[in-house]
């Protein structure tokens, strides 16, 4: 697979050149308007170099950014049709889609040669066009070094070095139904391991959460400030934060994906040829070079601005490993978003205490046979293990219209199903009788001999 | 005791009779107003959000949703942690507020403006920088932590599960009581305490039975407030990341991006509907109880001196709470002066960069912020009043209505206010081009409404310590019912409504949620929305943390000035009634 597509890439490579791009950015400026608003999810200081290099690019032009946080600025633009913000900038790729999905975003000309058509398993740009990836970035683990070392745990390089009972409340991760970017990592993992192993190994994981928190920057948050030492985290939180000063490290496991960061133009933008011409500029070769300002830290998606990279900075293009492994198919992934939203929380984020307590007692069983082996244990401690890394749904299940289709908005035409509230109720019971069975079970094996 | 011999009569009288409109003009307009202003920014915008929790996948009406939501055992496993956390943190916030209140009104106390000021600052805790200093401080490794594993090798889960959610609501909203409390404390007549000495009580049944029954209006206003206020509060569960509690379980389903789940908004109408069971309650424990004092100006409790034993009980308890109290605002503090603060007791080092930074690029913020909260504060303390005034004073049918509809807004998430208010007010273009919905003037308005049940609440319980006989008096000498509620009522609530004032503008200053999806553009946006920005970058937080002390500083002093102004008054009173 990697083949392919870095073939795809050489040939886009030839095809471009630096040149197409000024004849292009002269005709935009013609017509610029005085001014665009933004509206992005972005910190300040990822905003603020890019608006300057475009504003000292494009003098007569003002960019008014609007920060929110992404459900902010998607419930925004879904009410303000009649006067919409010219363009929408974050990180989730699904907040795109729900707004493509609204006829919200319009369809600029854009000009992406030079860009690869793919990085990593995905799509670089949306293929019809309407938001563009400017940035990608992949998941991995975020640890605190002065934590680590203070409670002497190893580093950890892999999802499944996450398992270890060492790391028991150790570790934070955001939800996915809170973080499109979790959400992207999580079916990265299913979609790399499979479903049912996939879901055993983070279920695994799980038992060693100290927190699952609501919002994606609580993650590096509480592993800057030492609450918990190992965050699953998307790369820049992690290079940003070591960029600011913070004893922390970010490492990226096998099993990731690469995922474009996007800009798109709103449907119906006010000043459009300045939208245009923002876009356009962030896709340059001299809009990608921000990107590689300490405070920003994201992988640019044109090859060459990586020659201009600081020392050990990732690239993607190569470093064949990064993102490879997994070939992310984006309509399982679609079928199935809602469903292993709701499906995560049930298992994992509403009932992390009880998952949490069942682990502990398993590994505290799996210490006491260390010291005394008897088969009777290990029968219980193996029964006690599967009851903890099970779903209960199959994959089958999770892409079936009947059952995804419940968690989804309404459409017409769509045959009835059981209702989300039914299915949760479900899963919320079946989560809450496996841990209570796995740690008594767990409790039993402790004490057989 | 004419007042409780009305509803009586109310029954008795023929159906016709009960009709007839028993108001007067002026009464009237001002219910209409007052529903007007509540129907157009609160009432309609939230309805047209709401409208989801009863919609069926047709479109038409269904109540399905709620069925499902009695049938869902995590919802009511939540229903009851939530009924749980708010009832424990009411015991915890009256043990911590209860003393300090009997201190400030009872004593001579050389702490007392420290109190006054101090006591406010936990309801000024600015998001995200709040959060991420509690987590420093307290957190399960926090200062105290860390340091605690160091010498005794212990470590206190003081911020986990639901009695972590205790413990921070508690130390976040005891001033509600404390505030309250010390308004009704002070309010209630020397004559009275001294009735009660010459009957022969003094001490502890002095406090009993004439004290504590008297100030039994403001500590339940300030309970009240507490118990809805974490039945229905986000921010603490989310930041020590319990989810199983039901304004979490909301505001999950509620923001989650491409949800379009109606059980989120189901939720919703039930926290309304709870807290304002929890309001009628308060209200039915006050009934056919008069907690007037007709002899105005008494200035309050004889204040006494405190005996050197006393005094020393008092500063034990008084510094050891307050340090507590103030612990996430030293947090905050040393944050913004932080170069890096890692997994130490300590911050790695000091610097005044972040301040030079704030005070750079966002000058604008501090004064949006005092424009807007003091003009919202101001708008509560009218209507608050007006409503207290409405409700007790007056026979106008459908009065209750009015106080329930406006302390729902307490229980009206910040984001469905905010999106109601998009939905309503988008289209509405002011003259500049720039729509309503998206100016300063709107986010004056919805700060105005969401901090509405606060400032309602100190009016109502300073109301009603106002005996009706001193109107009646001023009525009998001509004046009419507006001119009594100027000259009469409403300078002897003074001190209520600066505590209402104070309330409503402290906790408009660090507003968030509604904030978020309003404010347009920087030039508009208060200090909450520049917080928010900063904290959204590993670099940021310094910065994030300087404006949150802004915050701070700029709600002490305002409290502080509040305070003297309502002492200075309390105090010119007292003056005159002792010459009289």
């Amino acid at each position: 697979m990697p083949e392919a597509w870095q073939t795809t890439r050489r040939r886009l490579l030839g095809a471009s050149g630096g040149a197409l791009l000024v004849p292009q950015v002269a005709r935009a400026q013609a017509a610029l308007e005085p001014r665009a608003v933004i509206i992005t999810s972005f910190s300040r200081d990822v905003t603020t170099p890019f608006v300057q290099a475009f504003e000292r690019r494009h003098p007569g032009t003002k960019i008014e950014v609007q920060n929110r946080s992404t459900t902010a600025a998607v419930a925004f633009i879904r009410e303000t049709r009649s006067s919409p913000p010219d363009m929408m900038w974050a990180s989730a790729p699904d907040a795109f889609e729900v707004l493509k999905q609204g006829n919200l975003l319009a369809k600029p000309q854009i000009d992406t040669s030079g860009i690869p058509a793919r990085i990593g398993g995905g799509p670089t740009n949306d293929p019809e066009g309407h938001y563009f990836g400017f940035a990608v970035s992949g998941y991995g683990i975020m640890y605190n070094t002065r934590y680590l070392r203070a409670n002497r745990l190893p580093v950890p390089k892999e999802w499944a070095d996450l398992k270890n009972p060492v790391y028991q409340n150790h570790v934070g991760i955001s939800s996915p139904s809170r973080s499109g970017t979790t959400h992207l990592t999580v079916e990265t993992i299913l979609q790399g391991e499979g479903w049912a192993p996939g879901w055993a190994q983070l279920l695994e994981i799980g038992g060693n959460f100290a927190q699952v928190s609501d919002r994606s920057f609580g993650v590096p948050d509480a592993v800057n400030s030492g609450q918990y030492g190992i965050g699953i985290v998307i790369d820049f939180f992690g290079f940003a934060a070591k960029a600011a000063g913070f004893p922390v490290e970010f490492v990226y496991p096998t099993v990731t994906t690469l995922v474009p960061a996007n800009i798109a133009m709103i449907e119906g933008a006010k000043n459009p040829n300045a939208a245009r011409a923002f876009i356009q500029f962030l896709l340059s070769p001299e809009g990608q070079e921000v990107l590689l300002d300490p405070k920003v830290m994201r992988l640019p998606v044109r090859p060459e601005t990586y020659a201009k990279a600081p020392a050990g900075f990732p690239n993607p293009f190569t470093d064949p490993s990064l993102g490879a492994r997994v070939k992310f198919d984006n309509d399982v992934s679609e079928k199935r978003y809602e469903l292993l939203n709701s499906l995560f929380d049930r298992m994992i984020t509403f009932r992390l205490r009880e998952l949490t307590e069942a682990w502990k007692a398993v590994h505290a069983a799996e210490a006491a046979l260390a010291r005394r082996d008897n088969a009777e244990g290990r029968r219980l401690v193996a029964e006690a293990r599967q009851k903890l890394t099970q779903v209960p749904v199959s994959e089958a299940q999770a892409a079936d219209s009947a059952i995804a289709g419940a968690f989804q908005p309404t459409r017409p035409g769509r045959t009835p199903g059981p209702r989300q509230a039914q299915l949760e109720e479900e899963w919320d019971r079946f989560a809450v009788a496996n841990y209570a069975e796995a740690k008594q079970l767990a409790e039993r094996a402790q004490r057989a001999r | 005791m004419s007042a409780t011999t009305i509803p009586t009569a109310a029954v008795t009288r023929p159906w016709k009779a009960r009709l007839r409109l028993e108001a007067s003009p002026v009464q009237v307009i001002a219910a209409l107003l007052v529903a007007a202003f509540l129907l157009a920014f609160l009432i309609v915008p939230v309805g047209r959000v709401f409208a989801a929790a009863f919609a069926a996948p047709d479109g038409g009406f269904t109540l399905v949703h709620f069925g499902d939501f009695f049938r869902t055992s995590l919802f009511i496993e939540s229903f009851w942690n939530s009924a749980y956390v708010a009832g424990m943190s009411v015991v915890v916030a009256s043990l911590i507020a209860v003393p300090l209140a009997v201190i400030l009104a009872r004593y001579r106390f050389p702490g007392a403006a420290l109190i006054n000021t101090l006591g406010v600052l936990p309801l000024v805790m600015p998001p995200f920088v709040g959060a991420v200093a509690m987590q420093l401080v307290f957190g399960r490794n926090g200062s105290v932590n860390l340091l605690l594993m160091d010498w005794f090798d212990v470590r206190l889960s003081l911020m986990e599960g639901l009695n972590g959610v205790v413990f921070v609501q508690a130390l976040h909203y005891f001033p509600f009581i404390l505030m309250n409390l010390t308004a009704s404390l002070s309010n209630i007549d020397v004559a009275m305490e001294e009735a009660g000495q010459n009957l022969g009580a003094k001490g502890f049944t002095l406090l009993r039975t004439i004290v504590l029954p008297l100030a039994l209006p403001g500590y339940l206003a300030g309970a009240s407030l507490v118990f809805v206020k974490v039945f229905d509060d986000l921010a603490t569960p989310l930041l020590l990341n319990v989810t199983n509690m039901l304004a979490p379980q909301a505001y999950l389903r509620v923001t989650s991006v491409g949800l379009g789940d109606p059980m989120g908004y189901v939720i919703s109408v039930i926290l309304v509907l709870v807290s304002v069971a929890a309001m009628l309650l308060a209200a039915l424990l006050l009934r056919g109880r008069d907690y007037a004092t007709q002899q105005r100006g008494g200035g309050g409790l004889g204040r006494r001196s405190l005996s050197r034993g006393g005094m020393v009980l008092a500063w034990c308890f008084v510094i050891p709470v307050l340090l507590l109290v103030l612990a996430p605002h030293f947090g905050i503090l040393m944050l913004s002066f932080a170069t890096v603060w890692s997994f130490s007791p300590l911050p790695d080092g000091f610097t005044l960069a972040h301040y030079a930074t704030v005070l750079r690029e966002t000058p604008q913020f501090l004064t949006n912020t005092l424009i807007y909260c003091g003009v919202a504060g101001l708008i509560d303390v009218v209507i608050g009043v007006t409503i207290a005034w409405l409700v007790l004073r007056t026979r106008l049918p459908g009065r209750r209505l009015l106080d329930l509809a406006a302390m729902s807004a307490l229980a009206v998430p910040g984001l469905v206010l905010g999106i109601g208010i998009l939905r309503t007010y988008f289209d509405v273009q002011m003259p500049n081009g720039v729509s309503l919905a998206t100016t300063g003037l709107m986010l004056t308005i919805v700060y105005a409404v969401r901090r509405l049940p606060y400032a309602l609440r100190a009016a109502t319980a300073a109301l009603q310590q106002v005996h009706r006989s001193l109107e009646e008096a001023a009525e009998n000498l001509g004046a009419g019912k507006t001119t009594t509620l100027l000259r009469i009522v409403v300078p002897l609530m003074v001190g209520g409504l600066a505590a209402a004032f104070v309330t409503s503008f402290a906790t408009a200053a660090v507003e968030l949620s509604a904030t978020l999806v309003l404010a347009a553009r920087d030039v508009d946006a208060p200090l909450s929305y520049g917080i928010y920005v900063f904290m959204q970058s590993p670099a940021g937080r310094g910065p994030g943390a300087a404006l949150g002390v802004i915050a701070v500083v700029t709600v002490a002093i305002c409290t502080f000035i509040a305070h003297r102004i309502a002492e200075g008054e309390r105090r010119r009173r007292s003056r005159g009634h002792n010459e009289a």
